[in-house]
């Protein structure tokens, strides 16, 4: 009792000693709009009034489907991070430890990385389709490249020293790889995956919005508020995509500083 | 435990225990050599670059041997979309996958000639190009204004950095069908969305270069007395440039994928748009060439920026 009381009275003084000045703008903002669409200066049908966005919040986010669609959309998130992910590494990997790879794929991949990134949809939804797969794999496409570039950032920087070391102790190739290019490149690596989830949520919302046609996603809410011409549901449904993607990058983050305590420590 | 395994060894028949042998011997023969080709190329890199360094005689052969390097990686480079472009030749001219799916290479190249015969192809990439660049214009800008404040005004920064934290989590497109509402389809909502797109690495990095300058380097400034404009102009700027220049070349790259996103979605020119186009009307031909065109933009770009940037920060090399 006498440790919670200690430890829910800190909570409360850390909740008040907390920087508010950052809640200043955003506060300030919320006032001006809700005075302008109060007294009728603009036209409340194109921007509308803060109290129905909570009101449209509150229906929406009471409803299943809501969950259904947000739960598919993380669905391919995360499936097409693990892959473009797991690729990243593999091809980074090869890249910085063997030569031979670096100088046949590299300057091939360098090149490829400028083509943009929404250049790929035409291509791939012609070939195929505008199901989950095409989806899944522009979300793949995009975790690849800063996953990629981290491995071979990290690899690239391994000291001589070690690999030296290494090959004395006759490592074999899975030895090699998971004893000392795996943690040794960590932090690159990590950083990699952490640019690679924010960019797979940008491409999870691009190709709902892109090759929408049946899609239940979180991105096609959005779309159909759109059509309807319901900027609330627009609103609710953009502030939903941004609390994802700062909910996806605490937990990057969070998940970073974990695996890298032994670093520190 | 010794003594069991030593028996065990010597209940083995003389041939196994030979091999036994014969493989332990092996394995130390293995490392043993590896341990000398360590040796041999530590000794191998001293030897060339002592010859680098103190033969003029070998000069020229030393200046071939990097000629025939450049030569070799050059060839190594080309390898792969050597292959590639071979089976995409074959592929097309057996026809195994119709032309509607993969057009053959000498249709997209007669349709690239076709397109830029016709002056419709620099019209888009001029478009695409103007779009780009007033965007990122206006982004850069605004981010090094704004980055340059929160550096140099804590208090600023304590109210204005949360907020920005909030806006550039919600990826560029989250804010599309709002924008699209507010301002409707026309060249606002693509300045503004490309605009984006730069403004958000830029300010942050511009905010993280001058927040990371060494305070020591300030106090060397403070000790020489420098007024607050040489300061920043002498100290802090020369410093934080770096990740600011980062930050732009990030925002520059941000901003064209911006472009094809947002062309993509609502325009009726520019090289997003040619590909909307060619993908509606099964051209794949047209679809390719923009594509081949969009990599080689960004890629100029971002060779520009890197060349500038060796330029520009010529002055760091000549401490090491």
């Amino acid at each position: 009792m006498e440790h919670f009381r200690t430890f829910s009275g800190s909570l409360i003084l850390s909740f008040i000693k907390r920087d508010w000045r950052g809640a200043v703008l955003p506060l300030l903002f919320i006032l001006v709009w809700a005075g302008i669409t109060a007294q009728g200066w603009v036209n409340t049908k194109l921007i509308v009034p803060p109290v129905n966005v909570v009101k449209v919040a509150y229906q929406t986010l009471t409803h299943a489907d809501f969950y259904v669609g947000l739960s598919i959309s993380l669905w391919r998130d995360g499936v097409g991070f693990l892959i473009g992910g797991v690729a990243g590494i593999v091809l980074g990997a090869l890249m910085g430890v063997s030569r031979w790879a670096n100088r046949i794929v590299g300057p091939t991949f360098h090149t490829l990385k400028h083509i943009s990134l929404f250049a790929w949809l035409p291509l791939i939804s012609t070939w195929m389709g505008q199901g989950d797969v095409a989806k899944i794999i522009f979300i793949a496409l995009s975790a690849f490249y800063p996953v990629a570039l981290g491995t071979l950032e990290g690899v690239q920087r391994i000291a001589k020293a070690q690999v030296e070391v290494a090959k004395v102790y006759a490592f074999n190739r899975t030895q090699f790889f998971f004893k000392l290019v795996l943690p040794a490149a960590s932090p690159q690596i990590l950083a990699g995956l952490h640019l690679g989830l924010i960019a797979a949520w940008l491409a999870t919302i691009g190709s709902e919005y892109l090759l929408a046609k049946s899609g239940l996603g979180i991105g096609d809410t959005v779309i159909k508020g759109k059509a309807a011409f319901n900027v609330e549901l627009i609103i609710v449904g953009v502030l939903v995509i941004g609390l994802v993607g700062t909910v996806l990058n605490r937990l990057a983050s969070s998940v970073e500083h974990q695996l890298l305590h032994w670093r520190n420590g | 435990m010794l003594k069991i395994f030593s028996f065990a060894s010597g209940r083995l028949p003389l041939k196994m225990q030979n091999r036994k042998q014969h493989k332990e011997q092996n394995k130390q023969h293995a490392i043993e050599r590896r341990a000398l080709r360590v040796e041999r190329n530590v000794k191998h890199s001293v030897k060339r670059n002592l010859t680098r360094k103190n033969s003029g005689v070998l000069g020229v052969s030393v200046m071939l041997e990097g000629l025939m390097a450049k030569l070799k990686s050059f060839l190594f480079a080309w390898m792969f979309p050597c292959i590639i472009f071979c089976v995409w030749l074959v592929i097309a001219h057996f026809e195994w996958i119709p032309s509607q799916i993969l057009p053959a290479p000498s249709l997209v190249a007669s349709t690239f000639t076709d397109l830029w015969a016709s002056g419709e192809l620099q019209g888009h990439i001029g478009i695409s190009l103007q779009r780009v660049m007033s965007g990122f214009g206006v982004g850069a800008l605004t981010g090094l204004l704004l980055g340059t404040a929160m550096g140099l005004s804590p208090t600023l920064k304590d109210y204005v950095y949360p907020i920005f934290k909030l806006y550039s989590q919600v990826p560029m497109l989250g804010w599309l069908p709002l924008l699209i509402m507010l301002v409707g389809i026309d060249e606002a909502l693509k300045i503004i969305l490309i605009s984006k797109g730069a403004f958000v690495p830029v300010t942050l990095n511009t905010y993280k270069g001058l927040q990371g300058v060494p305070s020591i380097y300030i106090e060397v400034a403070r000790v020489y007395r420098f007024t607050k404009w040489q300061l920043l102009k002498k100290v802090v700027f020369p410093s934080a440039l770096p990740p600011i220049w980062m930050g732009l070349r990030h925002g520059l790259t941000h901003a064209w994928l911006a472009l094809v996103a947002v062309e993509l979605l609502a325009s009726s020119e520019g090289l997003g748009f040619l590909m909307v186009y060619g993908r509606q009307l099964y051209q794949l031909d047209v679809v390719l060439v923009a594509v081949v065109i969009v990599g080689g933009i960004g890629l100029i770009f971002d060779k520009l920026l890197s060349v500038a940037e060796t330029y520009l920060l010529r002055w760091r090399h000549d401490a090491f």
